[in-house]
This record gives C-alpha cells, structure tokens and sequence, in this order.
C-alpha cells in the first residue's frame, strides 16, 4: 500500500471553504501601496471632476483679457487669487482644469473601455475557435490597424462630422484593432495549452471554457494593455478638437488647453504646461494601477 | 474473449494535412495514425509504447475525442458514439491525465474548484463538487486540508500528477487514459504515483490505458503492450510473453535497447539505425522495412496484417510472422532476439 499523506485515524476533517479567485486578487491589490496611492490620486481627480460645479470654483467660462497669461498664485486687485494662473483668455486655470476633467477623463477613459470591451470579445472569438473565423475577424481588423492612429481618428470623425459623441465612437474605432490584437494572440496561447484540452475532455461547452478558464488568463494582460491606451486616447482627442473635429471652444478640455496654450510656452511655460502634466498624471495613474492589477491577477507573484 | 471487451478500436486513421502554397491548399498528410485496431479488456491495464512520433497520443487524444478521426469506429462497452452513445456520455466513462503537469491545470485556479470543475459541467452544485473535489484529494494523498486552496504552483510536480489523477477520477470514469503520465516525474515520485495509479485501479475497478516510451514503466504497469510504429500496430499481446519472447523485429529491438545492468548482456551496438522515416511519406509496404535487418522484396510489395500468434496471445504484423506470406524467413522466430 502507498504511503499518503492523509491522517487515517482521524475523522474526515469538515470541508476547507474555497476562496474565491477575485476575494484573493482584490486582498492583493489592496496591499500594493503604489496601485492604491495611484487609485487614490485617481478618485481624487474623478471626484473633483463630477462635482466640479460644486466646489466653489471661478467661473471657467469667464474670463478676462486685462488678466491674460498671469502666473501660479496671481491675485487680482479684486482680492482673487489665481492659484493656476490665467489662460490666454484670462480665464481661471484652476477652475478650466478641475472642470476639463469631466470632458478629458470622459473622453480618455470611455472609448478605450468600449474598444476593450468590443475588441477583447473579437479577439476571443477570433483566437478560441481559430480557423476561416480567426482569419475573416482579424485580417478585417488589419486592414484598419495598418492606418495611423491620428489618421484614422481623423478620417472618420471627419466622415461622421464633428462633436464629441462621433469623436467617441472614432476613438472606439481606433483602438479596436490593437485590443482585438492582443487579446487573440493571448487567447491562441492559453487555448493550446493542457487545461483547455482537459476541459474539453470533462465535456464542457465552449462558452463555459472560455468562461471558466480562458477568460481569466486572456483578460488580464489584455485589460493592462487597454489601459496604457487611456493618455493616448486623450491625446487624440486633444488634436481632433484642434483640428475642430472633436470638443469645440470654449469648452474646457485638457488637449484642448493644452493646443490653444502652446504659443504660450514662452511667456508663462509653468501654466502652459499644466494641462499636460495632469493628462500625465492620469496616465501614469492609470497604468501603474494597471500594472498593480495585473500582479495582483497573477497568482504566481 | 468471451465477455465484451470495455474499448473496440477498430481502423482508426487520422490524417494532418500539410498546407503549402499560396492559397493554402493541401499539399501532403501527416499520416498520424493510420489503421490502428485493438481491444482493451475491463479491468486490464493496455501498455502503449513506441518512439516519439509514431501516433500513441494522438491515438489517446482521438480515444478521448478532442481530435476527431478520418475513418474508423470507436465502441465503448458495446455502444458506438452516435449510435446508443451521446458525447457527454462518453466524456463521463473516458478521461485521460496529461504529461505536462503543469500545463494540464489552469493557474488561476485554486486545485479543489479544478477538480471539481467536471463534476459542476456534469451538474453537480458547487457545495457537493467540493466536497467530492475534497474526497478525490484524500483518495490521491493530497491531505484536502492542506492542499484545497492551494494554486498549481504551489504544488511540486508528483503533487500537480496527483492532482490531474484526481481530476480524472472526478467523473467516476471506467477508462482512463494515461499520456506519458508518469514521464515528466523523477524516479522516487514516479514510483509512488505508479503505486498510486495501481491502487486506485484495484479500488475503484478502473480500466487504464498506459502510454509510455518508458519499457519498464510499461511492464511494471500493464497487462498487455501494444506496440506502435509511424501510426501502425506492429505487435499487441501480453506483456510477460511480448518482453520474453518479442515477434516482430521492431518490438526485438526496443526490448534489446533497454539498458541492462547485466554484466553479461551488455548493450554495445545500437539495434537499430537512424531515425524513423518521414510520416508525410511513409514507406510502402510494410513501413518499417526501411530499418529491418530481414527486409524483402515482399515486405515492399504488400503491408503486413495484424495476425494472431501463440493461440491468440498475441497479434503481430509481420510477413516472418505469417505462413505463405513469400518470406524466406517464415516460420522462425522473428527478429533479433
């Protein structure tokens, strides 16, 4: 008889409860003092952009041209202080910021999530069943990947016309293809391995694998990915409203002052950089959370 | 045989095919398994062996129905699959345990909700799948206490083996099917999960098909050995009288390969020579005469059946081994031996 591990003179011990997988990554992500100092800077500045009109702020509309282009902390002789300075049309900085948020982290944030959505599902699809399906859904998907990103975005907000919900649906367009991309050649990976088979083998139907095991291994490295597309999408956003395709003045949006603030750079660099360091901010933000996410996803570390 | 036997293969043929040129057509076949016809008694234990490449997991693989066969027809206690026999059936009585270890278990997966995932497809709840989940851990040697929550890894690799087992046993098959299972483990952890595997069968009455390129492995383990060769069965019988006294030549040379610490049977010269010709394009006739010390004209002109031997003992494919083939060497013992 085979020597094992099992205790025979004792009783059959109750059944150990089984943790779940999502219980034990959030554990691991609450740990991580990076991902949560990076999640705290982001509610922060989510939270200053929904309930900007309520925060006592100027008016980011108004604006003043006695009072163009002043420094950080500049007070009016009326008694107040500019803590962000004044744009070139003398509007409040502090106030066309926590305001763009709304608009910047809207139109960062909702097309890569719609693109992740939409491609990951495409991608999926594509790699789990393989074969005449993967190559109609993917070389479709080539033929939009091989324009630039910037090109794209422009052909078809120009073809749709301007505003922000045909700048959203762009940018969902755009990012589709390198999403789907990355989420098929995970999925080819993680389908050929034992598991799969194995599952196959325990007479499990397709949706349930790709439920169960496929879904956990793809969406991770994918869902890191997307995330890294967030300051890209602001960025193209920013040159469609340049180009008058996307947000129009004066609505307050971050690639927006951060365009009109350029010819600025000489006169007042600190306030002129300001949009860009908060579209910064939030990038990296969002990528070292991302990144948190993923090891704390990863059971291995 | 007079009772049914548990698994009738009969003719089973998978191709590959090779895709070239432009439009992706066709242009050769892998020809993976071509022909292979056995039986597997309940309750024995059927060895498998042969080189890398000459079709036993892929026979395994089309056993278990993850691969879908060209030709040939696959009858489990008496009922073909589409014919009395659903595909969801045929999963709960078959299941096989992989070689890799590591790669047959999901890493996100904690090994208790792996083992009871068949269980759950099956419909099972999830409370009765642990508890099962738990008592097949128990059955393999993994305290459930300690192991339940446990991720792939965590575990060592006899301890991830014992895990896929006990994901095998989880839908109380009466077939399973053991690819290499044992191969990627060292000596001591091989032999208790050997042990292992030989106690669980006597316990729960199960029917094990062995696949190994490991010939001592194969006799500790089986009760009859089918040997294979580029997708052929070249020879099948009991393992006692296949290792004593092999027919065919290739089956000769394997035993006589095996490293013997004998002083006195001392292996100097490599029985056979080279590498097994290309499946793509095997050679006519029988396919092994390319490498046969007794190759003739006739083991060219026609392949050799799979003929019974030593009262039904044994079936083998040999011109040698069949009288009135055109053989010179009809009627002698066969091979090298």
């Amino acid at each position: 008889m085979a020597t094992t591990l099992s205790d025979r003179t004792a009783g059959p011990p109750p059944a150990t409860p089984v943790r779940g997988y999502w219980a034990g990554v959030g554990r691991r992500l609450v740990r991580d003092k990076v991902a949560m100092t990076c999640a705290a800077i982001l509610l922060l500045i989510v939270l200053a952009a929904i309930f900007a009109p309520y925060l006592g702020l100027a008016d980011p509309y108004r604006g003043s041209i006695a009072r163009r282009l002043r420094p950080m902390g500049f007070t009016t002789p009326q008694g107040f202080t500019h803590w962000l300075g004044t744009d070139e049309q003398g509007r409040d900085m502090l106030a066309r910021l926590v305001h763009g948020g709304r608009l910047s982290l809207f139109i960062g944030i909702l097309p890569v999530f719609n693109a992740f959505v939409i491609g990951s599902l495409l991608g999926i699809v594509a790699g789990y069943v393989g074969g005449r399906v993967n190559m109609a859904i993917m070389r479709t998907i080539d033929v939009f990947y091989a324009f630039p990103s910037v090109l794209l975005a422009i052909a078809i907000s120009g073809a749709l016309g301007a505003g922000i919900l045909n700048s959203l649906v762009s940018l969902t367009i755009v990012f589709i293809p390198p999403i789907a991309r990355v989420a098929e050649s995970v999925t080819t990976s993680v389908r050929n391995l034992d598991f799969v088979d194995a599952a196959r083998a325990s007479g499990a139907n397709a949706l349930t694998i790709i439920r169960v095991h496929v879904l956990g291994n793809v969406l991770g490295p994918v869902f890191v990915y997307a995330t890294s597309l967030i300051s890209v999408s602001m960025i193209l956003a920013s040159g469609l409203s340049f180009l008058g395709l996307g947000t129009k003045p004066p609505e307050p949006e971050w690639g927006l002052i951060l365009n009109t603030l350029r010819t600025a750079i000489y006169s007042q660099p600190l306030v002129a950089a300001l949009p860009g360091a908060m579209i910064f901010t939030v990038s990296i933000c969002f990528n070292l959370l991302s990144d948190g996410l993923r090891s704390a996803m990863d059971v291995k570390l | 045989m007079t009772t049914q036997p548990l698994l009738r293969v009969t003719a089973l043929r998978k191709w590959f095919p090779v895709r070239g040129g432009l439009f992706g057509r066709v242009t050769a076949n892998v020809q993976a398994v071509d022909g292979v016809s056995f039986d597997v008694a309940k309750g024995e234990t059927l060895g498998i062996v042969g080189e890398s490449g000459c079709g036993k997991s892929t026979t395994a693989r089309l056993l278990i129905r993850l691969i879908d066969p060209d030709a040939g027809e696959v009858v489990f206690d008496g009922l073909g699959l589409g014919d009395g026999l659903t595909l969801a059936d045929m999963r709960r009585q078959v299941q096989m345990v992989f070689q890799d270890s590591y790669a047959s278990l999901n890493p996100r997966l904690t090994i208790a909700d792996t083992i009871a995932f068949g269980p759950r497809v099956h419909g099972m709840d999830a409370s009765a799948a642990n508890a099962k989940a738990q008592d097949l851990l128990r059955k393999v040697g993994l305290a459930p206490e300690l192991f339940a929550g446990r991720y792939p890894h965590e575990l060592s690799g006899g301890q991830r083996q014992r895990v896929n087992i006990a994901r095998a046993l989880a839908l109380d098959p009466r077939l399973v099917l053991l690819d290499e299972a044992v191969s990627a483990l060292d000596k001591s952890i091989e032999a208790q999960v050997l042990n292992l595997l030989v106690d669980l069968k006597a316990e729960l009455g199960l029917t094990y098909v062995f696949i190994s390129h490991d010939l001592n492995v194969v006799r500790f383990m089986s009760d009859r050995v089918m040997v294979m060769y580029l997708g052929k069965v070249v020879e099948i019988g009991d393992v006692e009288l296949l290792y004593a006294a092999p027919c065919h030549p290739y089956t000769a040379a394997l035993l006589s390969a095996m490293p013997s610490t004998d002083p006195d049977r001392r292996t100097e010269r490599a029985p056979l020579a080279g590498d097994p010709p290309n499946p793509i394009n095997p050679p006519s006739g029988c396919r092994f005469r390319t490498r046969c010390p007794h190759a003739e004209r006739v083991c060219e002109a026609t392949e050799p059946a799979l003929r019974p031997r030593d009262a039904g003992r044994r079936l083998v494919a040999c011109h040698m081994a069949e009288p009135g083939s055109g053989h010179s060497r009809t009627g002698q013992a066969g091979g090298l031996a």
